[in-house]
């Protein structure tokens, strides 16, 4: 299996700049400093790397949206605002490379003309912001930051601003309003930010893996860095897998495995923990539609799901999910998807800014219902209102976290609504234990 | 036809606008129907609007170049139109339900108190839930509540029924010299405050309780006083220095109750002669309670849909000028009772009997 971002995580004192480089380090910022800034953006374009925050959007076409008026500052803003239920990818790549962040911002500041860039942590990274700021202060002293850059003439600062424990500050505009110090609400797009961002400049705003991955693509030619991987899920991909799983942790993977692969084998999840089997599994996240194993493994064609974009979201949201931001969770067959639903969407009523009213009202009912349900005082009119509710929710709000609650419920429901009917038929027994003991569990026959 | 003007089709009806204007401007050029109702944008504050999503609309042609349709509803407060661009308000059934989803969503925290509200009569709530909404609530759990509050000495915030339009942070932000209340909290606990129970004191802070489209910021000089649809608006001036003294006076008999500002039919504010918002001072809405204080210009326009016109016949007249042309006669729907009676007896005067007539004086004319 190929690695190209955690290659060296597990080196000793890959934290510091000197081991770094002896592993290979900031090579690619000498190669990328040496290049025209359009063709790096142009080298990001052919390798088809594909936006790692959860949306997917190619990065180089995002690169060149930018809008170059002159006079005008650009901003290049990470976005390491990582919050998603069940992602902690990020987290993984700055704690122990660090540096592999500050040569990516740095080859991409120089990339797209941005000579102050921001790291946008969140405020619960506390230690993280620490490990970053020093390796900003070693590359400093190094010449890799300030001015004149390896005497290249560019000049470019990092700061790293951390943020005040908002999930919405992950929604980009949010986070721009964030980091100019205003309250975190999404803005109405468009514009959007490469028009008219941070400060009302230009601003490409790119998730941590992303900006990590321009330094191999740099490396090794956008040509080669698109060989990796299969169609148009190039390149590699971190997973963080959790939940029920033998071997929960941070995964790179290169997108041509399968799912069940990816669960069962022993380089990676291990399989299902204590012999259990397993039921259903949140692919990207928890925003993204909950899949149960059936259609986990196999798509509704009956062909094998794989680990990439495409094949994930293979059927739409009717029998398909979606790869997000990798964060894998898995659960077993005692699982319960109505208590788990409940409590993505306590999560999500908990999380909305409040702005636009179908998400600050329609999160709160939701939660509502789903813990009357959960606690046996459910009635079975309460999941149609349910369905009801999320298909007014869905795409009718500002931001994408009306959607990112409406989801999980709505896929709860299409997938496991025997579920939900159990519970409100058996209000008593439903407080005992778990329904679903391995009607979910595989291999499954395909229900048509 | 001038090349500068964008021409966009609304629920097929066809309008040139420049550049730079928004759907929901647009649709309001047009007026009537077509025009999506806006709970949150207030087109004379800037950065209003896109948030309580009922000016949801579907796009079904992107623009003459890009015809493709808009993949979401668009929010046409703050969606600019392009050329060619054809829209679906009341035409759309997509559009249409999920205004019925946003109407249900702001009812669900909202309460039903409308018999001990202040706004009742001309309150845009109303209006909505009663366009689009439906006729019961889904909603069964308890609705927030919060305690009530004094903004100063003379604005009262009753935060439980507000629909967070952001509208009065937008008058603070940009009225005022310094942005002196805005949000706290988030999601549904989110709410409108002074951080840590100021009092707003500025000359023009008294026009949050204007923009307010609910009963949530409003006036204590007027709370519990008397119903809008009892009082009698007319507009009158004063010479002010602080602001136009362009100003809406709702009265019962000579007694004034309420000073507001002079709304033009989306119930916003006026412009002044020279083009600016016509904004009152404090001075004049709160202290000016004498007639005498004012010059008073004559009786308001109101829609004669609002409860506030119930009572008062403005511009209603006979249409005697074309109704015998087109019948052949005068018509007896609209006989005036002092006129000669042409049903019983051409003969009889009835302004001549004295008190009620009653069938003895047609059977026994006096006077015949």
């Amino acid at each position: 299996m190929v690695k190209l971002l955690l290659e060296n995580a597990q080196k000793e004192g890959i934290r510091f700049l000197k081991t770094y480089r002896e592993n290979g380090g900031y090579q690619s910022l000498e190669k990328a400093l040496k290049m025209a800034p359009d063709n790096i953006t142009e080298e990001v374009k052919v390798s088809g790397l594909r936006g790692r925050g959860g949306a997917g959007f190619p990065t180089g076409l995002k690169w060149s949206f930018l809008a170059k008026p002159e006079n005008t500052p650009r901003y290049l803003v990470c976005n390491a605002d990582e919050s998603e239920p069940g992602t902690f990818k990020d987290r993984f790549l700055m704690e122990f490379i660090p540096h592999l962040l500050i040569e990516g911002m740095i080859i991409s500041s120089y990339a797209l003309g941005s000579n102050r860039s921001y790291i946008y942590i969140r405020g619960e990274y506390a230690w993280i912001v620490d490990i970053l700021r020093q390796a900003i202060e070693e590359a400093k002293q190094n010449g890799y930051l300030g001015k004149n850059i390896l005497g290249s003439g560019f000049d470019c600062e990092i700061f790293v601003h951390p943020g005040a424990g908002a999930y919405i500050c992950g929604e980009e505009t949010a986070l721009l309003e964030s980091l100019e110090g205003k309250r975190g609400n999404p803005r109405i797009k468009p514009p959007f930010p490469a028009v008219k961002g941070l400060w009302n400049c230009p601003t490409v705003v790119n998730n941590v893996e992303t900006i990590a991955a321009v330094v191999p693509i740099i490396k090794m030619s956008g040509a080669e860095y698109a060989k990796i991987g299969v169609g148009r899920s190039t390149g590699t991909k971190l997973i963080s897998a959790c939940g029920n799983i033998n071997k929960p942790g941070v995964y790179e993977i290169d997108m041509t495995i399968s799912v069940e692969d990816f669960i069962y084998s022993d380089e990676f999840c291990g399989g299902i923990a204590n012999g259990k089997k397993l039921k259903a599994c949140i692919p990207g996240g928890s925003s993204v539609p909950i899949l149960p194993a059936n259609l986990l493994l196999k798509t509704a064609k009956g062909e094998t799901r794989y680990m990439n974009y495409e094949s994930l979201s293979d059927g739409g949201f009717a029998t398909g999910s979606m790869m997000g931001s990798g964060g894998f969770i898995v659960l077993d067959e005692d699982q319960c998807v109505v208590k788990h639903t409940y409590t993505l969407a306590h999560f999500y009523r908990h999380e909305s800014c409040g702005q636009c009213s179908p998400c600050r009202e329609g999160t709160g009912w939701m939660e509502r219902i789903l813990k009357n349900i959960e606690t046996g005082k459910g009635k079975m009119s309460d999941i149609d209102l349910l369905w009801d509710i999320q298909s007014k929710i869905e795409g009718n709000t500002i931001c994408p976290l009306g959607d990112a609650a409406a989801w999980p419920v709505a896929a709860a429901i299409r997938h496991f609504r025997d579920e939900f009917e159990w519970h409100v038929l058996n209000p008593e027994e439903s407080q005992k234990r778990n329904y679903g003991l391995a009607n979910y569990a595989s291999p499954l026959a395909l229900v048509s | 036809m001038s090349e500068d003007l964008f021409k966009v089709t609304i629920d097929n009806i066809t309008i040139d606008v420049p550049p730079g204007t928004t759907i929901l401007q647009a649709a309001r050029k047009i007026g009537g129907d077509v025009t999506p109702p806006a709970m949150c944008y207030y087109s004379k504050l800037k950065d209003s609007g896109g948030k309580c999503r009922t000016c949801l609309v579907e796009v079904s042609k992107g623009s003459e170049k890009d015809p493709r349709p808009m993949p979401k509803l668009v929010a046409s407060c703050r969606t600019t139109v392009m050329d060619g661009m054809e829209v679906k308000n009341i035409t759309s059934p997509k559009a249409m339900e999920a205004r019925k989803g946003v109407v249900e969503f702001l009812l669900i925290n909202h309460p039903l108190d409308c018999p001990i509200c202040d706004q009742a009569g001309e309150c845009d709530l109303q209006d909505l839930s009663y366009g689009h909404g439906n006729e019961g609530s889904r909603f069964e759990f308890q609705k927030r509540v919060f305690e009530k509050h004094d903004l100063g000495p003379y604005i009262q915030l009753h935060m439980t029924r507000c629909i967070l339009c952001y509208r009065c942070v937008f008058v603070a932000d940009q009225l005022t010299e310094k942005r002196q209340h805005g949000i706290l909290d988030r999601g549904e606990r989110a709410e409108i405050a002074t951080y840590i129970s100021k009092s707003l004191e500025h000359d023009f802070i008294g026009n949050v309780i204007d923009v307010c489209p609910v009963g949530a910021l409003t006036d204590k000089t007027f709370r519990f006083k008397n119903r809008v649809w009892f009082t009698k608006p007319v507009d009158a001036h004063r010479d002010c220095d602080k602001c136009a003294g362009l100003v809406r006076l709702w009265l019962r008999g000579d007694e004034v109750f309420r000073v507001t500002v002079r709304r033009d039919e989306w119930g916003e504010v006026i412009n002044t002669p020279e083009g600016k918002p016509a904004w009152i001072c404090n001075e004049c809405r709160f202290e000016k309670k004498k007639e005498s204080d004012w010059i008073i210009e004559g009786p308001t326009h109101i829609n004669r849909h609002s409860v506030i016109a119930q009572g008062h016949y403005e511009g209603l007249k006979m249409p005697n000028e074309f109704l015998p042309e087109v019948i052949g006669k005068k018509p007896r729907l609209f006989l005036n009772i002092h006129d000669v009676s042409e049903v019983n007896r051409p003969g009889i005067d009835l302004s001549l009997i004295e008190g009620p007539a009653t069938s003895d004086d047609f059977e026994n004319p006096k006077n015949d």
